[in-house]
């Protein structure tokens, strides 16, 4: 009984509130060293960017995008504040996982659906999510958590575009989820 | 004193070095917060998990807060913080666009990646996903490019917008997450939920 109560508590999640503070606190701390706060999206822009330059150099020197890209920042675009903090996460969450035991191949979804038909899903959203990131300047790392620490405008557009818009349509979608 | 980096306290490497360390921490909380799964992220939009509502809120007032004292004992200049300009077009029809990924794919890129590193499949082929729509965006990006650059306002502050004073700012704001945190408590009470 002992061990199965341990093993229960060690697997719980945080406390939303405390993990929040530590959330807070990580934000803040990006600020005070590279003032900066955290993102996600960009760095698989700039993946996609050095994938470009080096598969079809003649195509990323003339296409607009890879183009602005390129002038802003210069160098090795995976050589990047946000490439370096994003390997961080994936090994954050790595950790993480293993001490709350939760290490496990899962795709995870209602009852009600198929593991195809969320895994469909999963990609629309995630192209989505990828392509809307890219026009609003950054996700909700990067956009609305980070642009709201700064008390930006922009962050809290951003925030309540994407929220108030899940919200909206959860009803056509909640066979997906309940 | 900060940002460190660009009062050269630390060098450029350094800079790249306490990313990874800063995303260790990040990558961690979410997936203790227990962001790496897509139910109990979509459960904020149906009222059975506002765990996502209580993380996000309180994280964005504790580093807006600590910011604002940071300021104020003089550690931190933020004229040299980077602030998101806005572009008011843009990130709407953006935000709107991440909203509907949001619903449909249940994760957001950051905790994609932490379902992923944790050996959520779902999780994985989201983040395939984030690399395809991306791609498209850059791909087509004249098609949108006047769009993405519609309703420029420059780096303003929502305080400044509002013509009051950032500390009153957070104040407020600190009172409306406690409003939303008592409704989400509420809520998950009163919808069932399951363990996923």
């Amino acid at each position: 009984m002992e061990t199965n109560f341990q093993q229960v508590r060690k697997t719980r999640y945080m406390n939303p509130y405390v993990a929040g503070v530590l959330l807070g606190l990580v934000v803040l701390a990006a600020n005070f060293i590279a003032g900066r706060g955290v993102g996600a999206s960009g760095a698989v822009k700039s993946t996609i960017v050095a994938a470009v330059e080096t598969i079809a150099p003649q195509h990323a020197a003339n296409a607009t995008f890879y183009k602005d890209y390129g002038e802003s920042h210069g160098g090795n675009p995976l050589n990047s504040w946000l490439v370096y903090q994003m390997l961080g996460v994936l090994v954050g969450a790595f950790l993480s996982g293993i001490i709350a035991h939760r290490m496990k191949w899962k795709v995870e979804h209602s009852p009600k659906i198929t593991s195809k038909r969320r895994l469909i899903f999963a990609l629309m959203g995630g192209i989505l999510f990828g392509f809307g990131s890219q026009l609003g300047r950054g996700c909700t790392s990067g956009s609305a958590l980070s642009g709201m620490a700064v008390l930006s405008l922009q962050g809290f557009i951003s925030m309540a575009a994407i929220f108030g818009t899940a919200f909206t349509f959860a009803y056509f979608f909640r066979k997906n989820w309940i | 004193m900060g940002p460190l980096i660009v009062n050269e306290i630390i060098s450029q490497n350094t800079n790249l070095l306490l990313a990874f360390f800063i995303g260790i921490g990040f990558g961690f909380v979410l997936e203790q917060a227990g962001f790496s799964s897509s139910r109990k992220l979509a459960g904020m939009f149906y009222g059975y998990d506002a765990t996502v509502l209580k993380v996000f809120f309180t994280g964005a007032i504790t580093a807006a807060l600590g910011l604002l004292f940071f300021s104020l004992f003089g550690w931190i200049e933020m004229d040299y913080v980077f602030v998101n300009p806005t572009y008011l077009g843009s990130t709407i029809v953006g935000g709107i666009v991440m909203g509907l990924g949001f619903i449909l794919g249940g994760f957001c890129p950051g905790t994609s990646f932490c379902g992923a590193a944790i050996g959520k499949i779902d999780a994985l082929v989201f983040v395939g996903g984030l690399f395809i729509g991306i791609f498209i965006f850059a791909e087509g990006f004249p098609l949108w490019q006047n769009l993405y650059l519609s309703g420029f306002m420059g780096d303003i502050t929502i305080s400044k917008a509002l013509n009051i004073s950032p500390g009153l700012f957070v104040f407020l704001l600190i009172l409306v997450a406690v409003g939303m945190f008592w409704v989400a408590e509420w809520a998950e009470k009163k919808f069932p939920r399951e363990e996923y």
